[in-house]
C-alpha cells in the first residue's frame, strides 16, 4: 500500500495502480472516457486529468492525466484544483463540438457515460458555433445499431473489438476530427463479443438493435439479476422487461465469473422469451391432433386426477431447468421415477468430470481465474462455440507469457499500450488440439487437427510426456512434435491449464485431459483443469440424477408407466425420433412442462406454459461447480409461472405445495446433501436492508400510474414476490445492495454501467461483499488419483464410409437462443464438411448435395469442401433442426442426391 | 567560416558520390569509430555538444546512451534517421539527403555502432523523391565499398540499412508516430514512458535522429570534439543548417555557426526585406515555434537564447512576416495545416485545433467576434504543453499564442471592421 495525498487528504491506495483507478476506488468522482477497467489506460481523451505536485513545497504543480500516472507513495495529487476542474470541463466543451445532442431521441440518453460525465465535469454553456462534422452510418448485423456522428472518439471500441476480443473485421479509420470507427464497408460484425460494444462505448455509436426493436428508456425497464441460460458457464447478467416482453440483457459484473463482458448469444439471444413460440396457457390435446385452451385451475385438476389414478408415474427433468424444478418434479413422481433428461453416455461423461473435479486434487478454475493461467491446452473444444465467454478469457491468458517482457521493462499492468507494442501480437503459449479448425485458432501457438480418437490419444502421450508414471502412447511424428511442444511448455509454466469438454461425447478426451493435469501435479505444478458442459445446469441436474433417457424408455416399455411429465426439455434433440416415439406409444398421458412449442410437446396431451428465466427464479450450477441463483424479472399476466411452481400443485406433501423458494431449497439440499452449499448462493427472501427490499425498477421509473390505465385506472397492487428480497415496484432501498440482488447498476452521478466501480472493493476487484455465487465443488489439493488409461485405438478411416462429427455454432448449436430472431440471422446454411481428398475420393464437390445415413435416420446437406477437416471424417452442425437426434458420432457413406 | 555539412554539396544539383565524398574525407569519421568501443563514441558525441537538430534540441550522445546495452536487454535494437521533414517552412534536411547521403549514412552507421544496432532505417517523406534517388543508390555504393553488410571495415560490426518511404504525414516526424508507422500501424504517438531508447521499434531499444543530426556526426568523430565545438557562437557544439522564407530578398539555406544572430541571418544572408516591405515578425523554427518581433532582432539563433525570448530555435528554419501580409491569415493557414494533421488520437488536438482554424476563418471573413479571443486564451492554455498526448497541439499553439501576444489589435481590427485590413 502506499499513501498518497488527494487535495492534502491522506489515502491508502495499493501499489502498481494508476491514479485514475485509485481515485475511482477511493470513490471519488474523476471523469474519464478512454480508460476501461479492463482494457485499462492509453491516455487518449485527456478527461481525468488532475495536477501532480512534486512535493509538499509545490504549489502550482502541474496537469496530468491520472490514468497514465503511477501511484507513488507520499504522491499529491488535486482533483479539485481549478485548472484541473476548468480542464475537464473543457475538454467536454471540445468533445461535445460535434456531438449531435440528441439526447432526447437517442438509445442510450439516461443511461450514457457522457451525460454522466458531462454533467460531472461542469461544463453547460456551448460556444463553439459552426457546423458540426457529420457521418454515415454502416449496418453492422442483427445485433448493433451504428449511430457514428455521436462519436466522442474515446478510441475504447476498437481497444476492445481489435485489441482485447481479436476481432478483425472492425478499426478505426481516417484522421483528424474526421476519424471513423466501423467496418471497411457496411456488413454483420463478425466477432463474437460485439455486443459489449453496448457497454463499452461510452455514449450511443454502438447500441443494442434488438432492444431497439422494442425499445424503452433505460429507466422504465423492471430488471433482475440473472445467470445466462445459453451455455453451461452461468455468465451473470441483468435481465430487463417492460409491458410483459423482455426488452435487453447486460452484463452483470462478476468478478470470479464474467468480468465486464458476456457473448454475443447470451446478451443477443433472449428474444425466445418474446417468441410467438411460447406456451401462453395450459392446453390438453385431446383427441390427437385438437388443442384445447385450459384454466389453470382445471389443467391443474385433471392433472392431478391422472397423477392419482396412475399405476406408475416418470418424470424427466432437464439440464436447462433449475434445480428447484428437478426437485419438485422428482418430489412429485419419488426419486425412483426421476430421470436426468439427457442421454445415458452424456450423463456418464458429466458424472466422470465430476469424479475428477472430486477426486484428482486439480483445482477447477473458475472462468475470470483461467485469465491468470499461462500456458494452456484446449483438448478437443472449440470453445468459442461451445463455451463462447471461455474463449475471451483464454485469449487473454495467452497474453501473459509475452507480457513478461513488458514487467522486465517496469511497464506497468495498467500502461495497455506500451504493452502492446513491447509484446507486439507475439503469442503466448495456447495449445490447441481440435478435430477442425477453432475460431481461437488466430491466438494459438501451434494447433493440431486430427480424428478425435486421435485427440485422445495425443492427450494421453503429453500425460506420459510430462510424467512417464503415465501411460504411454505411440504417436505419428506431426502429433508427437505436438505433444513434445505441449509438454514442454505446460512443464515450463507458472500456471498450466488443461480445457476439454463433452462436445465430442468422448470420455477418453476427458480422461486424457485429466491425465495431464495429474500428470503435472506429479511435476510438481498446480495445473488447473476446466471442463466445459453443454447446459446452463448440466452440472447441477448431475449432481440430482445419475439415470437417464434410456432408463426412462426402459421402464415404460414394461408397460405400467402411465403417466410422464416432462419439464423444459425437447427430447427430440437428445435421442433419435423413433426411440423417443416410444415413449408415446407406451405412455397414455404425457405431460409437458415449457416455455416453448416444440416436438415433445406437439405429441403430449397436456402442456403447461413454464416460465423462462425472466418468469422464474432459481439456482442453476455451472461448469465449474458454482451455485448462482436467477430471479424472476417479471410477473407475466397469463398463467405461465416457474416450472416448480407447477409441479408444486402435484405434490402431496401440503408443505412443500405451498412453499416459497427458499423453503424449497431447504428441502432440496435436505434431499440432496451435496447440494447444500447452494443454499449460500444468496440470502433468501427474508433478507433486508433494513427494513426494506430492494427494487427491481430504478427511482427514476417513470408511467407506473398510466401503463395499465386503458384497462383500470386504478393502480394495480404491484404483484408480491415470496421468493425473493427484491420487489416490483421502484419503492425500496437506494443504494448498493448485496451482489447478488444486484437488479441494475447505478450510483448518483453514475447512471451508466460505469457505476459498476460503485459496487466493486476495488476498481476491477471483487463486488462488496464477495463475487455472487457458492462454488459446490473444492479441492484440498491433497487429493490424487489413479492415471486413466483408456486411450483409444488409432483411428484409420474405414472404406468408403465417413466417420461423422458434430460442429458447434454459437449462433445456433443452443437450444432456446436459435429461436430468437437476430440469432436466427447469424446462424449459418447447413452443411456437412469434408477433407478435400475424401471430397476427391468420393467424388463430390463443394455444394454437392449429398445424403447422409444416421443410425436411425437420413438427411440431405450440401457439401463444404475445406482443409481444415482431417481425412476420414465430416461435421455436420449439432443442435440444429436438422441435426436434431443424430447420435455423433456415426459412420456413413454419402450419396449424392440428384438437384 | 567552415561548413563541414554542406560545402561538398555539388552546386550543379546533383549529389556527392562516394569517390568525391571520401576525397574529401568521408568514412574517415567511421573508420575513426570502429576503432573506438561504443561507449567512448557516445562520450565523444555527448562531449562535443551535439543537440537534436530536429527542433527538441535533446543532446544526442545522451539519447545514445541511454540505449541498453546488449548485455541489459539482449536482442535487437534500432537506429532511424528521422527524414519525414514537414514542418511548416523547413526544407534544411532536403539539402542533405538530396547533395550529400553519403554524410548521413556515415552518421548512421556511426550511431548505429554506438548502439549496437545492426538495423537502420531513413524514413523518408514521401514527396522527397529525388533524395530517395540519392539515397538508394549511396547505399548501394557504400554496401559495394563494405561500408554497410557484413563485417564492416574488417570490424566485425555488421550493419543493414534502408530506405522506408512514408505515406505522407506530418505526425510522422514525431518519433513513436513514426516507429508506429514504420511498423505498418496508424500513425498515433505512443505514450512515454517508455521510451524508443527502451521500447520502441517492434518493441526493442530504438534510436530515432534528425537527418541533420546524423550528418553531423561524421565531422565529430573524424576532426574531434574540440574543432566541433570552436564552430559554433555558444554552448553546444556545431554548425546549423538556418532558412528564411518570406519576402526577404534573397530566401535560402545557409550553414553558419550554431549561435549566428537572427539579424545577421536576415540582412545579411537572406539579405534584408523586400523593398517596400517591413519586417513585422518571424518564425523563428519553422511553423510551430512562437512569433518573435523586431525587438528581438539581436537574439542569437541557439537553442537556449531563443527560448529566453520567448520562442524555440526549433528546425532553425525561419518564416517571415511582413507588414503586409495579414497576420491572421497566416496563422489561419498554419492552423489548417495542423488541424488536418492531427492523427486524431487525442482530444484537445483533434477537437481543438479544428475549432482553432473555423475561429480563424471567421475573423478572417470578417465574422468574428470578441468573444473569440477569449476561447483563443482558453484553446492556447487548453492545448498547452503536457496537456496534450504529444507536442502537435502545442506546437500549434505557439504561432497563435504569440500572434495574439504580439498582433492583437489586428485581431481586433479584423472583428471591428467586420474584413481582413488586409484584403
Amino acid at each position: 500500500m502506499a499513501t498518497i495525498y488527494i487535495d492534502n487528504v491522506p489515502y491508502q491506495v495499493k501499489d502498481g495502480d494508476n491514479l485514475l483507478s485509485a481515485c475511482l476506488s477511493l470513490g471519488f468522482n474523476l471523469t474519464y472516457f478512454c480508460w476501461h477497467p479492463a482494457l485499462h489506460s492509453v491516455g487518449a481523451c485527456r478527461q481525468c486529468a488532475i495536477v501532480r505536485y512534486r512535493d509538499e513545497n509545490d504549489t502550482r504543480g502541474r496537469i496530468v492525466m491520472a490514468c497514465m500516472e503511477p501511484v507513488a507513495d507520499q504522491a499529491r495529487i488535486s482533483l479539485e484544483a481549478p485548472e484541473a476542474k476548468q480542464f475537464r470541463a473543457q475538454n467536454i466543451e471540445s468533445l461535445m463540438i460535434n456531438h449531435p445532442h440528441d439526447c432526447p431521441v437517442c438509445d442510450e440518453g439516461g443511461e450514457c457515460h457522457l451525460q454522466d460525465m458531462t454533467v460531472m465535469s461542469g461544463h453547460n454553456y456551448r460556444r463553439y458555433r459552426f457546423k458540426k462534422r457529420t457521418h454515415l452510418n454502416q449496418y453492422l448485423g442483427p445485433f448493433l445499431h451504428h449511430e457514428m456522428n455521436r462519436c466522442i472518439q474515446c478510441y475504447r471500441c476498437v481497444r476492445f473489438y481489435n485489441d482485447y476480443a481479436e476481432g478483425k473485421d472492425f478499426g478505426v479509420f481516417a484522421v483528424h476530427d474526421d476519424v471513423y470507427f466501423g467496418r471497411f464497408e457496411p456488413g454483420v460484425l463478425e466477432n463474437e463479443f460485439s455486443g459489449n460494444l453496448v457497454e463499452v462505448c461510452p455514449t450511443g455509436v454502438f447500441t443494442d438493435k434488438t432492444l431497439r426493436k422494442h425499445y424503452t428508456r433505460k429507466w422504465d425497464l423492471t430488471n433482475a439479476p440473472s445467470i445466462c441460460q445459453q451455455c453451461g458457464l452461468g455468465c451473470n447478467i441483468i435481465a430487463s422487461e417492460r409491458y410483459g416482453s423482455l426488452r435487453r440483457i447486460l452484463n452483470r459484473y462478476n468478478g470470479d465469473v464474467n468480468g465486464y463482458f458476456i457473448c454475443d448469444r447470451g446478451r443477443f439471444g433472449y428474444e425466445y422469451v418474446n417468441s410467438e413460440r411460447r406456451i401462453q396457457h395450459a392446453l390438453r390435446q385431446q383427441p390427437a391432433g385438437q388443442w384445447q385452451g385450459l384454466k389453470k385451475e382445471a389443467a391443474v385438476a385433471e392433472i392431478r386426477e391422472k397423477i392419482r389414478t396412475a399405476r406408475n408415474i416418470i418424470g424427466i427433468g432437464s439440464p436447462r431447468a433449475s434445480l428447484e424444478s428437478n426437485f419438485l418434479l422428482q418430489q412429485v413422481v419419488g426419486a425412483e421415477h426421476f430421470y436426468a433428461g439427457i442421454p445415458r453416455r452424456e450423463g456418464r461423461l458429466v458424472q466422470e468430470i465430476l469424479h475428477i473435479m472430486r477426486e484428482s486434487g486439480v483445482r477447477t478454475p473458475s472462468l475470470k481465474e483461467t485469465e491468470t493461467y499461462d500456458a494452456i491446452l484446449v483438448l478437443g473444444e472449440d470453445v468459442t462455440q461451445t463455451a463462447p465467454m471461455l474463449a475471451l478469457s483464454l485469449r487473454q491468458a495467452a497474453k501473459n507469457q509475452p507480457k513478461e517482457k513488458a514487467k522486465a521493462l517496469k511497464i506497468a499492468d495498467w500502461n495497455d499500450a506500451a504493452i502492446r507494442e513491447v509484446i507486439q501480437g507475439q503469442k503466448g503459449p495456447l495449445f490447441i488440439a481440435a478435430p477442425h479448425a477453432t475460431r481461437l485458432d488466430d491466438a494459438a501457438l501451434s494447433c493440431y487437427r486430427a480424428h478425435p480418437h486421435q485427440l485422445g490419444r495425443l492427450g494421453f502421450a503429453i500425460a506420459h510426456r510430462i510424467h512417464t508414471g503415465a501411460p504411454a502412447v505411440e504417436l505419428d511424428e506431426a502429433a508427437g512434435h505436438f505433444a513434445d511442444q505441449v509438454a514442454r511448455a505446460l512443464q515450463d509454466a507458472r500456471k498450466p491449464l488443461i480445457v476439454a469438454g463433452t462436445s465430442l461425447h468422448q470420455e477418453p478426451l476427458i480422461h486424457a485431459a485429466a491425465n495431464i493435469a495429474l500428470s503435472l501435479k506429479q511435476a510438481g505444478k498446480q495445473p488447473g483443469l476446466f471442463y466445459t458442459v453443454p447446459e446452463v445446469n448440466t452440472m447441477g441436474l448431475a449432481m440430482m440424477s445419475e439415470r437417464y433417457l434410456e432408463d426412462a424408455l426402459e421402464q415404460v416399455k414394461r408397460g405400467d408407466v402411465d403417466v410422464a411429465i416432462i419439464v423444459e426439455n425437447d427430447l427430440y434433440r437428445r435421442l433419435p425420433a423413433e426411440i423417443v416415439d416410444l415413449l408415446y406409444q407406451h405412455v397414455p398421458t404425457v405431460i409437458v412442462l415449457d416455455s416453448l412449442a416444440h416436438r415433445t410437446g406437439e405429441k403430449a396431451q397436456y402442456v403447461l406454459p413454464a416460465g423462462t428465466f425472466a418468469e422464474s427464479s432459481g439456482t442453476v450450477v455451472n461448469n465449474e461447480g458454482r451455485a448462482q441463483r436467477f430471479y424472476q424479472v417479471f410477473q407475466p399476466r397469463n398463467d405461465i409461472q416457474s416450472s416448480w411452481k407447477w409441479l408444486q400443485a402435484f405434490v402431496t406433501d401440503q408443505a412443500l405445495a405451498e412453499a416459497h423458494l427458499d423453503e424449497v431449497i431447504a428441502r432440496l439440499t435436505a434431499a440432496f446433501p451435496g447440494l447444500a452449499g447452494i443454499q449460500e448462493a444468496a440470502p433468501g427472501a427474508g433478507f433486508r436492508v433494513g427494513t426494506q427490499k430492494i427494487p427491481r425498477e430504478p427511482h427514476r421509473y417513470s408511467g407506473r400510474t398510466a401503463m395499465l390505465a386503458h384497462i383500470n385506472v386504478s393502480e394495480p397492487k404491484p404483484p408480491e414476490d415470496p421468493d425473493s428480497p427484491l420487489s416490483f415496484t421502484m419503492e425500496g432501498y437506494v443504494g448498493t445492495p448485496p451482489a447478488p440482488f444486484t437488479p441494475f447498476f447505478w450510483s448518483p452521478g453514475w447512471n451508466s454501467v460505469q457505476s459498476v466501480n460503485r459496487y466493486q472493493q476495488e476498481v476491477g476487484g471483487m463486488l462488496r461483499g464477495g463475487n455472487p455465487g457458492k462454488r459446490l465443488i473444492e479441492t484440498d489439493g491433497q487429493h490424487s488419483m489413479a492415471y486413466f488409461t483408456d486411450i483409444p485405438g488409432a483411428f484409420s478411416p474405414a472404406d468408403g464410409q465417413l466417420s461423422i462429427w458434430p460442429a458447434y455454432h454459437i449462433f445456433g448449436s443452443d437450444e432456446l437462443s436459435a429461436y430468437s430472431e437476430p440469432i436466427q440471422e447469424r446462424i449459418p446454411t447447413a452443411y456437412i464438411a469434408l477433407s478435400r481428398a475424401d471430397a476427391a475420393r468420393l467424388q463430390v464437390q463443394h455444394g454437392m448435395r449429398v445424403q447422409v445415413q444416421g443410425t436411425q435416420q437420413s438427411i440431405t446437406l450440401p457439401v463444404q469442401v475445406r482443409d481444415d477437416v482431417p481425412e476420414g471424417m465430416a461435421l455436420i452442425p449439432a443442435g440444429w433442426e436438422v441435426s436434431q437426434g443424430l447420435q455423433f458420432p456415426f459412420s456413413s457413406t454419402l450419396n449424392p442426391v440428384a438437384s | 567560416m567552415e561548413q563541414p555539412l554542406t560545402a561538398h554539396i555539388p552546386k550543379d544539383g546533383s549529389w556527392l558520390r562516394l569517390k568525391d565524398y571520401e576525397r574529401v574525407g568521408g568514412y574517415q569519421g567511421l573508420r575513426q569509430a570502429l576503432k573506438m568501443t561504443p561507449k567512448e563514441v557516445i562520450d565523444m558525441v555527448k562531449d562535443a555538444g551535439l543537440r537534436g537538430r530536429g527542433g527538441a534540441g535533446f543532446a544526442t550522445g545522451l539519447k545514445w546512451s541511454l540505449v541498453p546495452t546488449p548485455e541489459q536487454i539482449p536482442g535487437p535494437r534500432y537506429l532511424i534517421a528521422n527524414g519525414d521533414e514537414m514542418e511548416p517552412g523547413t526544407f534544411k534536411d532536403r539539402l542533405l539527403l538530396e547533395g550529400n547521403p553519403h554524410q548521413l549514412i556515415e552518421g548512421m552507421i556511426i550511431g548505429a555502432y554506438a548502439i549496437q544496432a545492426e538495423f537502420s532505417y531513413v524514413f523518408l517523406r514521401w514527396g522527397y523523391q529525388f533524395a530517395e534517388k540519392a539515397l538508394e543508390e549511396a547505399i548501394h555504393e557504400a554496401y559495394e565499398a563494405g561500408y554497410l553488410g557484413k563485417n564492416i571495415l574488417g570490424s566485425g560490426f555488421s550493419h543493414e540499412l534502408s530506405v522506408h518511404i512514408s505515406a505522407g504525414r506530418y505526425i510522422c516526424g514525431e518519433e513513436t508516430a513514426l516507429i508506429n508507422a514504420l511498423e505498418g500501424k496508424r500513425a498515433n504517438p505512443r505514450a512515454k514512458p517508455p521510451f524508443p531508447v527502451v521500447s520502441g521499434f517492434f518493441g526493442k531499444p530504438t534510436v530515432v535522429n534528425n537527418i541533420e543530426t546524423l550528418s553531423n556526426v561524421p565531422h565529430i568523430l573524424s576532426k574531434g570534439v574540440n574543432w566541433y565545438k570552436s564552430l559554433s557562437k555558444c554552448e553546444d557544439g556545431g554548425t546549423k543548417l538556418y532558412g528564411v522564407s518570406g519576402r526577404v530578398k534573397r530566401p535560402g539555406l545557409w550553414e553558419l555557426p550554431l549561435g549566428t544572430s537572427f539579424r545577421e541571418i536576415l540582412e545579411e544572408h537572406a539579405g534584408g526585406m523586400l523593398d517596400g516591405y517591413r519586417f513585422k515578425g518571424a518564425l523563428p523554427g519553422g511553423g510551430s515555434t512562437d512569433f518573435i518581433t523586431a525587438e528581438h532582432m539581436d537574439v542569437a539563433m541557439d537553442y537556449n537564447s531563443v527560448a529566453k525570448v520567448g520562442s524555440r530555435m526549433g528546425t532553425g528554419t525561419v518564416i517571415v512576416l511582413d507588414d503586409r501580409t495579414c497576420v491572421v491569415g497566416m496563422v489561419l493557414n498554419l492552423e489548417h495545416f495542423f488541424a488536418q494533421e492531427s492523427c486524431g488520437w487525442c482530444t484537445p488536438c483533434r477537437e481543438g485545433l479544428p475549432w482553432t482554424e473555423k475561429l480563424l476563418l471567421a475573423i478572417e471573413n470578417g465574422q468574428g467576434k470578441m468573444e473569440d479571443l477569449k476561447i483563443f486564451d482558453d484553446l492556447t492554455r487548453y492545448m498547452g504543453p503536457g496537456h496534450t498526448f504529444c507536442a502537435l497541439a502545442p506546437g500549434a499553439m505557439e504561432p497563435l499564442q504569440s500572434a495574439l501576444k504580439h498582433f492583437r489589435e489586428d485581431f481586433e481590427r479584423h472583428i471591428h471592421e467586420h474584413r481582413c485590413p488586409w484584403k
